[in-house]
């Protein structure tokens, strides 16, 4: 543990080491973190319930990528990519927000694995007329 | 590029344009604010200042005191000179903000035209905002009068931004009697006080973006203490560098400062101390007090914190009786002055431990009229002369109705 001499005045953390533009033009995945940085520490241990994404189902509107409040959907090269369970907090905001029927994110146990949950993922439900998300909340699944 | 603004050998300024003046020659970057009274002018002579092509900063006007310190918050982590004003209420709206200036160790300069708090609601000048911010973490200069504003505004960038010191400072005069009073002002010419200050060295800026930087983060109990402490050392050490600051300044004006200001101390029996205008009018009061050959004195200090513990305790250790004036409801308690001084006095070696009595005085511009003063020096010599007190310790003195007073 370090003394009070050996912080940083201002409480301030760097999380790169070095050439911090280079490191910020990487794909977070692929940057040197320093441990001042929480992006390998997982910040998420009290979650109960999870997100699962569906990509088969999901349109990549990233209505769930803007929402989430944790920064916790991952997506590359134009596609919702998964969940960052580091980080996430189960908040279900992402399965909230999801427009399509069924939804491309539902919640789980946290102790469900991505197979069982994928094998459980409900059908189009019939005559539902297009809502809003943003009125109705969407089309919940279960 | 701002244009400089001529300036007379000596000017007719009251105390907000002579901060407004100082806040424009040190060139700050972003001056975030919303007005209030009696800091009002200091906001509005920058203003003119920046529509008139005097300044190149940034000016942004919020929609309140919180925003203004956050503001100002944001921008002197983005690595800028940054500067606000303000009094009373708006202070106490910005109060929890200053705390996370201090912590996050963000030099910025905050001018403060002291007024009383509601409520009842009041314009006029007391103390209790200075009180208010005397634990978050900032560093607290006083003056005493237009001229001193105008030198403190300059020196506080200096003393902020110093690396071996990086603390918030703010620069308090009374409300209406400093801030709105016309006094002569000796100014710099602009190139002068700016080359004084100096250019912005920024630490850690957020805007490095080769060296990203969070700032405001948590620390719970494993750490928060010592950042905290940290910051306490910080200003501990500060007094040194204001003091190698007030002689750089010195030789540039011929004006010396000093933490703490003496009149006829040498060998005063019994003194008065007290902040900001008071000072003068107890100088006035000290001179005819001698003449009646009661050996007066009186002592300010321009440093509120770091309390000058040690020097203060020197400069009272022969005094037989020390009047300590506090502008500001103590509300339960003796007054805060009283308080501090009565603890330095107590721990200075070789102290005779002098009288020590506490007038609350001025609250909400109660005028302090020289025979208020008088009254003082009387009771203090009485003081003196006996070897105690001849009166309650704490002793309200101004107020309508019966005498009010503890202990
Ligand atoms: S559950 Fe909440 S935290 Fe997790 S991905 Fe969805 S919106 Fe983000
Ligand atoms: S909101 Fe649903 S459909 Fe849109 S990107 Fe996210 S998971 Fe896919």
């Amino acid at each position: 543990m370090k003394n009070w001499q050996e912080f940083e005045a201002g409480a301030v953390l760097f999380p790169f080491e070095k050439q911090g533009q280079e490191e910020l033009g990487k794909h977070n995945n692929e940057r040197t973190y320093t441990t001042n940085s929480s992006f390998t520490a997982s910040v998420a241990n009290w979650r109960v319930e999870k997100p699962v994404h569906n990509k088969e189902v999901c349109i990549n509107c990233f209505n769930c990528w803007v929402y989430c409040p944790d920064a916790s959907i991952l997506s590359r090269e134009g596609k919702m990519s998964g969940i960052d369970y580091e980080h996430c907090k189960g908040c279900g905001v992402c399965v909230d927000v999801c427009p399509t029927n069924p939804k491309s994110l539902l919640m789980f146990d946290n102790l469900e694995s991505e197979q069982e949950a994928l094998a459980k993922w409900p059908q189009k439900a019939e005559g539902l007329k297009k809502k809003s998300y943003r009125t109705e909340g969407g089309y919940n699944g279960f | 590029m701002a244009s400089s603004y001529h300036l007379n050998g000596v000017e007719a300024w009251d105390g907000c344009t002579a901060s407004a003046h100082a806040l424009r020659q040190a060139q700050v970057d972003v001056v975030a604010a919303y007005p209030i009274t009696p800091s009002t002018p200091i906001i509005q002579n920058y203003g003119s200042f920046k529509d008139n092509g005097y300044i190149d900063g940034e000016f942004v006007l919020v929609e309140s005191e919180h925003a203004a310190m956050s503001a100002c918050v944001g921008a002197a982590a983005a690595g800028g000179r940054v500067s606000t004003a303000t009094s009373s209420q708006g202070f106490a709206l910005m109060v929890e903000v200053l705390y996370q200036a201090s912590g996050m160790r963000l030099p910025i300069v905050l001018n403060v035209a002291n007024r009383a708090l509601a409520s009842p609601l009041n314009i006029h000048c007391d103390h209790s905002d200075m009180y208010l911010g005397r634990d978050s973490g900032w560093i607290s200069l006083c003056t005493c009068n237009p001229q001193e504003v105008y030198d403190f505004t300059l020196m506080a960038f200096k003393l902020a931004e110093h690396t071996g010191v990086r603390v918030p400072v703010m620069v308090h005069q009374d409300g209406f009697l400093s801030s709105h009073t016309v006094q002569n002002v000796r100014p710099l010419a602009d190139h002068v006080a700016y080359k004084f200050v100096g250019d912005y060295v920024g630490v850690h800026p957020m805007l490095d973006f080769d060296k990203p930087v969070s700032y405001g983060a948590q620390a719970e109990e494993e750490w928060h203490f010592e950042h905290k402490a940290k910051l306490h050392h910080a200003i501990m050490e500060s007094s040194a560098v204001l003091e190698e600051i007030f002689n750089d300044f010195a030789k540039l004006t011929g004006r010396q400062y000093n933490i703490l200001e003496t009149f006829n101390m040498e060998d005063a029996e019994v003194a008065i101390f007290a902040l900001g205008t008071t000072w003068e009018s107890a100088i006035v009061a000290a001179k005819k007090a001698r003449e009646k050959g009661i050996k007066a004195g009186v002592v300010t200090t321009h440093l509120l914190r770091p309390f000058p513990f040690v020097a203060l305790g020197e400069v009272f250790k022969k005094t037989k009786a020390v009047a300590i004036m506090d502008k500001s409801s103590p509300s339960g308690a003796m007054g805060a002055l009283f308080n501090e001084v009565a603890a330095s006095l107590y721990q200075v070696q070789g102290s005779r431990h002098p009288v020590l009595s506490n007038y609350i005085y001025g609250l909400g511009g109660r005028d302090l009229t020289q025979t208020d003063l008088d009254r003082i020096f009387e009771d203090l010599s009485q003081d003196a002369q006996k070897g105690a007190l001849t009166h309650p310790t704490q002793q309200f003195i101004g107020l309508n109705g019966p005498e009010l007073s503890y202990f």
